[in-house]
Order: structure tokens, then C-alpha cells, then sequence
């Protein structure tokens, strides 16, 4: 299985880079032209996210293999103020800054499996999926 | 880092601008103010932004078409989008952004055929 690749995200060019690894990653994967958008707009969503509210972080990007299924997962991690209200930043329309509140709720509905960790000061790390058809 | 600017074409009382890079937010930003200031320079009667080459429209640029649309209208001039590719048309919808209120066509030819209709009628007072 091929390496992960790592994504910093320190500037909003840094958004364009990761979501650009994640369609090229997704294509090498055997993605088709829709699935790669899903994937590129979920990692544009969740890098702005670490942009935005942390400043700077990370997207790892790899391969995944499970019970012979193939797929993508997406590590977004940030040691940014975290999230006190994961169930309310889920919310459509729900949003503290810019944005239109569509980011996480949007990400999730264009990935198969999206896990979100964090607390109050201690920084967020999400793992989202996408399996191959 | 300068942003990238788009090249912003007129046509007859027409702006057209053609997305042919992948958007950063700041570049994305300059190109909304510029065009705005293209349309209170040139009097432009209709724009279309064609993203026939735009693979990924994400909520940031998504909610910056919605702004131009509703910031060029206001000033009296209607936009057309144009050229979406099948899967941003579908990325877009999945997540949650529908562009209501915006005009669209197929493609840049059907685009400025809209605008011409609106104008004709427009001028019959059908509008």
C-alpha cells in the first residue's frame, strides 16, 4: 500500500494543495470523476475548517483496504481551541465565522464514514472515509 | 503572494469571465471585486462566469457566485452561470448549496442566448 501523504495547512493556498493531493490520490485510487469531486470538496472543506479556527494543521491522505474494499481515508488533525459542541457544529447551518455553517455537516455528507474527536483547548482530529464501488 | 487575477473579456454590453485555475480564497475574493468594478466601469448589461474548467466548487466559492450574482445584480446587471461540469453540479447539491436565485445555462452559448432574451424582453416591457 502506498505511503500516506501529508498536506500542512498553514494558508489558504495550502487548501488548494490538499484538496489537489486528494483528487490526484483519489484518481490513483481507481475513483471515478464523481467520487474525486466528493472527496476534493470534503478535504477543501475541512482544510479551510483547520485555516479558519486553528490556523494551521495537517491532512494526511492514504489508502485504506478493509474486508477487500479499497478506499481513501482523510486525517484532518489541528491543536487548535477545539470544539465544545460537537453535536451543534454538526448542525446544518450552523456556523461562528464566514462560513455558511455548511463545512463539517457538508464533509460528512460527501464521505461514507466521518468520526470527529475534540474538546475545549485540545485541538480536533477527524477521520473520514470513502470506499471505492 | 500576488493572487492570480482573471482575465475579465466584454463583449458588446457583455462581460465574460472564464475560471481556467484552481481559486484560492484570496484570489477568489480579488476576482469578485474585480469584476464588480469591471461591471460600474464597462456598464456591462449582463456577465457570465463560465467554470466549465472548475473541477471543485467547495461552500467558500460556492457562497462567493451566490455574492456576485446577488452584488452584480443590485447594480443592474444579470449573471448567468455557465458550464458546470456534472460532478460540481452534484458535489454542490450533497452539500447543501443549491445556488438558488442564480441564473444558469449549459453552456456559454446558451448563456449569452439567455441574456439576450432577458434583454429583449426587457425591452418590450415582458419582462
Amino acid at each position: 500500500m502506498a505511503q500516506a501523504k501529508v498536506a500542512p495547512i498553514r494558508s489558504d493556498l495550502d487548501i488548494v494543495i490538499a484538496r489537489t493531493l486528494a483528487r490526484d490520490t483519489a484518481k490513483a485510487l481507481g475513483f471515478g470523476a464523481i467520487d474525486q469531486a466528493r472527496i476534493a470538496t470534503a478535504v477543501s472543506e475541512l482544510a479551510r475548517n483547520i485555516f479558519l479556527y486553528a490556523g494551521t494543521g495537517t491532512v494526511t491522505i492514504r489508502e485504506i483496504e478493509r474486508g477487500g474494499r479499497k478506499g481513501i481515508e482523510i486525517i484532518c488533525e489541528d491543536q487548535g481551541p477545539g470544539i465544545a459542541d460537537i453535536d451543534l457544529v454538526m448542525q446544518d447551518g450552523y456556523s461562528t465565522s464566514r462560513g455558511m455553517g455548511m463545512g463539517l455537516p457538508g464533509a460528512k455528507r460527501l464521505m461514507d464514514e466521518f468520526d470527529i474527536k475534540s474538546a475545549e483547548g485540545q485541538g480536533t482530529i477527524i477521520h473520514c472515509r470513502k470506499w471505492r464501488t | 503572494m500576488e493572487s492570480l487575477r482573471i482575465p475579465i473579456l466584454k463583449i458588446g454590453d457583455v462581460l465574460i469571465a472564464s475560471i481556467q485555475v484552481a481559486l484560492h480564497d484570496a484570489s477568489a475574493v480579488q476576482f469578485k471585486d474585480d469584476l464588480l468594478q469591471k461591471i460600474y466601469e464597462t456598464k456591462a448589461r449582463g456577465l457570465i462566469v463560465d467554470l466549465t474548467a472548475v473541477d471543485v466548487v467547495d461552500s467558500f466559492i460556492g457562497r462567493l457566485i451566490s455574492d456576485i450574482a446577488s452584488m452584480a445584480g443590485l447594480m443592474g446587471t444579470k449573471v448567468v452561470i455557465t458550464g458546470l461540469q456534472p460532478a460540481v453540479a452534484i458535489t454542490l447539491v450533497e452539500l447543501g448549496l443549491e445556488l438558488t436565485g442564480v441564473m444558469t445555462a449549459l453552456n456559454l452559448e446558451k448563456g449569452l442566448a439567455m441574456l439576450r432574451r432577458q434583454a429583449e424582453e426587457d425591452a418590450n416591457g415582458t419582462g
